[in-house]
């Protein structure tokens, strides 16, 4: 039976206090000050569904033989394409093997359950690595814009050196429509959420796990963790109630510093779960959407060994408070700024000079020359040392997981950028490899010549004509919220 | 290296326009604007060129690609006309091909020209465009001030300077460059700027502010080739020849190799040395009368001297600060104002340094003449400090 390998996350770094969105609507929605606790995470404008995905996936597959990788499953509500697959950009973004089978989940709030049930009952070669990755936004003045954050969390399924095994799952299907949102609309339409609540939550999602534990033989009090993602306050602890689930066995919702994270949130959970479970726990896990998903899991000994990595705790560390409410409305689109001529710089994509990089674009993959070994990045027809500059003698050489340094930089206040100032500089890799680049997730002050720095995936810029984004590499701090 | 173009070629005319915002002018009146100008210097019929160059950078604003925009605008009819592009170093590029057409003796009397309009674009500032469909997929666009502020980091760092102390540096550059525009009719900006109103001045790029940064000018420049003895046909007495003409554009090591430190212009020292070389100099500091350096932000002319050898690794700072490159120092540097205050319409500006350097040997310079200059230096630097191109031409009297 296949299980859960490891985990991985990754929560965009700015976190938006609730009181600034209370503030900022004061004039109109005076209530809203009732959920201004805590602050809700928010992608920045170079971050999409698909880079918080290739993040949760590098966190979840460090450890792990990226080569044994076979399936690859996302699951999002807010994928920016409608024709185009995004597993295949993050597969690439991971250096994951060609013969992958790829699948994009969406649609529900349970993509990621379904996939993670569909995953763990497969039984073709290989592992599986599924991410949830979710994104959602909302209107200005909403209940959701409160609840709602960004997230993504990665899990890896095999059969071999699993943290938590299956025991069972179990799915219903039913046109329960609390809120939806067509493909041509921006945010979701919901209904009365007391009827969500006790028709939904209390009575289709509460049977199921029933159903599940009935079926399993496992009393409620044997649930030790109890993963349910909502973006309703209390819910869970309503539910665990109505099943006789303990109140410590619920998991946080990680509402105070991260917010609801759509299709990502179970997936989440999942991973906080495990951090804390230890060995022959039982996790129970519910996916909530038009009908709803039960998955039912048993922690074994390498949980506890697996310590190392506490990705939540980690990506929840990787912080930065933002108390601008427009900073948030300008990153989504929702708001447009005057920006200038400067940014009516035409952003046309060559697709067919993209496709002939791709694995230098979308992976990070340099040169490492045969004949002298230089390290560089990109890689063209003759080797760039002086003394060397052989022809197609470069072998591909990932640059993704290389520690680098700022060799120079600067913190330019003219260049556009949707998030000014525009940072950027050389930044020279330990093993030899330099590579001008732009630098996020910096406070401009702390800057400096030797500060070590780590690689993101991120949009490189977005074409306002086409509306196609061009994903590249930036450098970030390393030293950041790590530990 | 081969025996180079050391006296071959003599400058007869030139002409440059007033640089500055043109509101009046598009590139057609720049360029005949400059051109009237060298062809009256030079005091030969139109007819009697064989041949032109014409550099201009960013085709994108106004002026157009290809050489029909100089054709056209200066009607030059059947003969043949190339335009050149090389960053800023465009207008140098435009001379090194009539130079070396005349010193070939492909033509006897050759034109170049540079020109750009760059306050066509809407704003301040240079604009961005594509740098090609692959360096467009990774490459990080930062602004000019942004590319060039990264030398400050660079050469901070070696020579574990405090940004104080630099900035006090870079400023003085700036203020050298104001008090010279002064005295200069034909320069963009022409006013005394005090050095705290410089340190004063709001960030663009860390450390360079405001006044760290050239204007954005419009503009054209003209020069009129010939050989020595043609010259001396025309009854030319006192000549100006040039002594080298040299060029480097980056391979990719200063930001794909380990080797560069970031605080220098590999391409500058690289054209620095062929030009003394081909010009036979061997003590720039001593030998040289003056120079027009590529200041397009202060912490470039100050690496550059250093990059041109005339100040020490590490000297640059104590020579600016000592008044070294001032009017009345041992050795002017931007006596016209520089690309600070005289302006850089881009295309033009290599090609204006050298009208400088001209007038400047030929005791035309009015107010703002030095005594009795012999070789000037031209530095014309396009790109960034990390992948660019560096132009360096020597000029002086004819000896012989």
């Amino acid at each position: 039976m296949r299980g859960i390998v490891s985990t991985g996350v990754y929560i965009p770094r700015q976190r938006l206090e609730r009181r600034a969105i209370a503030d900022a609507h004061a004039w109109a929605l005076p209530g809203l000050r009732a959920q201004a606790k805590g602050a809700r995470a928010f992608c920045s404008w170079d971050e999409d569904v698909v880079t918080l995905a290739v993040e949760a996936g590098r966190d979840c597959l460090r450890a792990a033989h990226r080569a044994a990788v076979r399936q690859l499953r996302i699951a999002s509500t807010t994928f920016p394409y409608a024709d185009l697959q995004h597993g295949s950009i993050v597969a690439a973004a991971l250096d994951l093997r060609t013969d992958l089978e790829a699948l994009d989940c969406a649609n529900t709030q349970r993509a990621a359950t379904s996939a993670l049930i569909d995953a763990l009952q497969s039984g073709r070669p290989g592992s599986t690595l599924l991410v949830g990755s979710d994104a959602p936004q909302a209107r200005a003045g909403s209940d959701q814009e409160m609840q709602y954050g960004a997230a993504a969390a990665a899990v890896l399924i095999g059969s071999e050196q699993v943290q938590a095994r299956l025991l069972g799952t179990r799915s219903e299907t039913a046109p329960f429509i609390d809120h939806f949102r067509r493909r041509t609309d921006r945010y979701d339409y919901y209904w009365e959420e007391r009827w969500i609540r006790d028709e939904g939550y209390l009575k289709l999602l509460a049977g199921n796990l029933r159903a599940l534990l009935d079926e399993q033989e496992v009393a409620a009090t044997q649930v030790a963790h109890f993963v349910l993602a909502s973006p309703l306050d209390g819910i869970a602890g309503a539910v665990a109630r109505k099943l006789g689930i303990a109140a410590d066995a619920v998991v946080d919702s990680l509402a105070s510093d991260c917010g609801y994270s759509g299709a990502a949130h179970p997936l989440l959970m999942l991973a906080a779960a495990l951090e804390r479970a230890r060995p022959g726990d039982r996790v129970l896990v519910a996916g909530f959407g038009q009908g709803s998903d039960a998955l039912l899991f048993e922690a074994t000994e390498l949980v506890a060994g697996s310590s190392r990595c506490r990705p939540v705790a980690r990506a929840l560390a990787r912080r930065k408070t933002e108390t601008a409410y427009l900073r948030m409305l300008s990153c989504s689109g929702q708001l447009e700024y005057a920006w200038g001529m400067r940014s009516e710089k035409d952003a046309k994509t060559a697709l067919t000079q993209q496709y002939r990089a791709a694995d230098q674009m979308f992976g990070f993959v340099g040169g490492g020359c045969r004949q002298c070994g230089t390290a560089q990045f990109p890689r063209l027809g003759k080797c760039v040392n002086p003394a060397c500059q052989a022809s197609n003698t470069l072998d591909p050489l990932p640059l993704a997981d290389e520690p680098a340094r700022v060799l120079t930089f600067t913190v330019d206040l003219l260049q556009y950028t949707p998030s000014p100032p525009f940072n950027f500089g050389l930044v020279q890799f330990d093993n030899g490899a330099r590579v001008m680049m732009e630098i996020v997730d910096a406070d401009p002050e702390t800057l400096a010549v030797g500060l070590p720095l780590r690689m993101v995936f991120r949009i490189k810029e977005r074409d306002g004509l086409r509306h196609y984004d061009r994903y590249f590499w930036k450098a970030a701090p390393a030293a950041q919220g790590e530990g | 290296m081969a025996g180079g173009i050391r006296d071959k070629v003599a400058i007869i005319g030139m002409g440059c326009t007033r640089f500055g915002e043109r509101w009046d002018a598009g590139s057609e009146h720049l360029l005949v604007e400059a051109f009237d100008e060298a062809l009256a210097d030079a005091g030969v019929e139109k007819a009697r060129i064989d041949a032109a160059w014409y550099g201009s950078c960013l085709d994108q604003v106004n002026v157009g690609n290809s050489a029909i925009p100089l054709s056209s605008a200066l009607r030059l009819d059947g003969i043949p006309v190339t335009r050149v592009e090389n960053l800023c170093a465009s207008g140098t590029e435009a001379l090194r091909g009539a130079v070396y057409a005349v010193a070939a003796g492909a033509a006897d009397v050759a034109l170049a020209a540079g020109c750009e309009k760059l306050k066509d674009t809407g704003y301040g500032g240079l604009p961005v465009g594509s740098k090609g469909t692959l360096n467009d997929l990774w490459m990080p666009y930062g602004s000019a001030p942004g590319n060039f502020a990264q030398l400050a980091a660079g050469y901070r760092a070696k020579h574990r300077l405090d940004r104080d102390t630099l900035k006090r540096a870079m400023a003085h550059v700036s203020w050298k460059s104001h008090q010279n525009g002064v005295n200069n009719p034909k320069a963009h900006l022409r006013k005394v700027v005090s050095m705290e109103a410089i340190l004063k001045a709001p960030l663009i790029a860390e450390p360079l502010g405001l006044f760290d940064c050239c204007g954005v000018s419009d503009g054209a420049a003209c020069a009129i080739v010939t050989t020595p003895d043609i010259a001396r046909g025309l009854g030319k007495s006192d000549l100006v020849t040039v002594k080298a003409l040299q060029l480097s554009a980056s391979s990719g090591v200063e930001f794909s190799f380990h080797s560069w430190d970031g605080s220098y212009v590999a391409n500058t020292r690289n054209a620095a040395r062929r030009a003394y070389q081909e010009a036979g100099i061997e003590h720039p500091r001593r030998q040289l009368s003056l120079m027009e350096v590529h200041d397009c932000f202060s912490i470039t002319e100050l690496v550059t001297m250093e990059d041109l050898f005339v100040s020490e690794e590490g000297g640059a700072v104590r020579d600016v600060l000592d008044g070294f490159f001032d009017a009345v120092g041992g050795l002017p540097c931007q006596i016209d104002g520089g690309l600070k205050c005289f302006g850089h319409p881009i295309g033009a500006s290599g090609l204006r340094m050298v009208y400088e350097v001209y007038q400047q040997l030929l005791g035309r310079a009015g107010e703002r003449q030095l005594r009795s200059p012999s070789v000037g230096l031209t530095h014309n630097l396009g790109g960034a400090p990390f992948n660019g191109v560096s132009a360096v031409g020597i000029f002086g009297l004819y000896a012989a």
